[in-house]
């Protein structure tokens, strides 16, 4: 097999590991505030987290390019300091997968808070439990599958990432050139029984990855 | 000794308005489904805020209104048990007896879970979890849960209603033991007239959110404080009417 396609399913899966690990531990968080505290503005932020669940993709890479391009918003502070800029690095795929798979986690996330028992939660601080010893000793157990069907489908989610990963990585070959974006390069340049090859890879993973998920969580989407 | 209670708290469906003392005894709050007699346990237990009110035991005051006073929930330590599914279902029995010690309090917590297992006849299924344990078996496991880290007073929500009529017998025998052996006040809520009847050492009668009399149950059930009373008795538990119209 050509060490170009090596590369690119290499980097993909440490782009998508990456993204996920983050996506686990922000999205833990805003689900676990998002399911139970009681604020204004609960669901607007609902809402801001979701986004990129139905926004075109070219879209939230547009978003990003405007926050943390070189002349973004933050990446100017960003380049102004360091003198360097996350665009067209393999980082910039990780940040652009992590913003389009963080609703799938949020939002099985969310669903699994919310169905733990009220009761459960009381009767852990009647004993004398503090919120965090409880989050961590009753509502994460009792979670967890929805959790960790939540993170493989936003690993598949971020294996799977082309359009905003395009938009802030570019099309680079031996640095950031993905999965997805290979099968591009490929398909355009007519070579198919590689695109092929690549593409049977990534559909027979894809439905492992949903098999997985399922086995964790009955309601999923 | 003993815990003093005056709350009101208005919902804007309903409103609550209680007040009642008891010592190191079985209060009974006796009254139909949805005449404050939960509520009164999740305010006083702290996972609800009165409008107004005043909570103590032994001298420590936990809510007071007038003060600003309102210690948290996992401050008050009030064992409470609720019905049923309040166990830990990824916990076996241990576990869940054994979450009920804190942390910080580390010598001797490995006897205080097995002294407790012996007290409630748990041995023989502390490592099952409580999906594989019987209805009774659950309801002991949230007792020793609730009273292995020696709480203010102990607080009962229907512990009982979904067991059958055997074991309700046997869980009452247990909850007196655990009076003497305890010695805190035990406050049980029921709509149950018989458990009002044979636990109580004092009954208070609740009614459309308030309180319309307190006292041992043979002063309630036998000489009614008010015609209101009466005439709830009488029109809710009629097999009775013959004994009070004497």
């Amino acid at each position: 097999m050509d060490s170009s396609i090596i590369f690119s399913l290499r980097l993909s899966f440490q782009v998508a590991l990456i993204s996920t690990l983050f996506v686990a531990a922000v999205g833990i968080c805003v689900s676990y505030v998002l399911a139970r505290k009681e604020f204004r503005g609960r669901e607007l932020v609902d809402i801001l987290f979701t986004l990129p669940l139905v926004l075109p993709p070219t879209v939230t890479g547009y978003y990003l390019i405007v926050l943390f391009g070189r002349n973004g918003i933050l990446g100017s502070y960003l380049y102004d300091l360091t003198g360097w800029s996350i665009m067209f690095t393999w980082y910039a795929a990780a940040l652009a997968s992590f913003v389009v798979s963080l609703p799938l986690m949020i939002k099985t996330t969310r669903a699994a808070f919310e169905s733990i028992d009220r009761n459960l939660i009381d009767a852990s601080y009647t004993l004398g439990h503090s919120e965090f010893v409880t989050f961590l000793r009753v509502v994460l157990p009792l979670a967890k599958k929805g959790i960790i069907a939540g993170a493989i489908l936003s690993f598949a989610r971020a294996l799977g990432e082309f359009g905003a990963t395009l938009m802030v990585a570019g099309n680079i070959p031996g640095k950031t050139n993905t999965m997805p974006i290979s099968i591009y390069s490929l398909a355009n340049s007519g070579e198919w029984s590689q695109a092929n090859f690549l593409v049977i890879f990534f559909t027979v993973m894809s439905a492992l990855f949903l098999f997985a998920a399922n086995r964790f969580s009955k309601r999923i989407l | 000794m003993g815990l003093t209670v005056r709350l009101r708290k208005d919902t804007g469906k309903f409103l609550l308005d209680v007040a009642w003392e008891m010592e190191n005894e079985i209060l009974v709050l006796f009254g139909h489904s949805g005449s404050g007699k939960s509520m009164t346990l999740q305010l006083m237990a702290g996972l609800m805020e009165p409008d107004e009110g005043y909570i103590s035991s032994n001298g420590r005051v936990f809510h007071d209104t007038l003060k600003g006073i309102n210690i948290k929930p996992q401050e008050r330590r009030f064992g409470y048990a609720f019905q049923d599914r309040v166990l830990f279902p990824h916990m076996t029995v241990r576990e869940n007896i054994f979450y009920g010690l804190l942390r910080s309090k580390r010598d001797g917590r490995e006897e205080k879970v097995r002294h407790m297992l012996e007290v409630f006849h748990l041995e023989e299924i502390e490592n099952k979890r409580p999906s594989e344990i019987s209805g009774g078996q659950k309801q002991r496991v949230t007792l020793a849960r609730a009273l292995i880290g020696r709480p203010e007073a102990l607080l009962l929500d229907e512990p009982f209603s979904a067991l059958d009529n055997t074991l309700r017998i046997e869980m009452r025998q247990l909850v007196m033991r655990i009076k003497k052996e305890f010695d805190i006040p035990i406050v049980l809520v029921t709509h149950d007239i018989l458990e009002a009847y044979t636990m109580a050492d004092k009954v208070a009668l609740y009614v459309g959110g308030l309180v319309a009399q307190t006292g041992t149950p043979g002063e309630i059930f036998y000489t009614p404080s008010s015609p209101d009373v009466d005439f709830y008795l009488a029109l809710n538990f009629p097999f009775l009417a013959n004994q009070y119209q004497k």
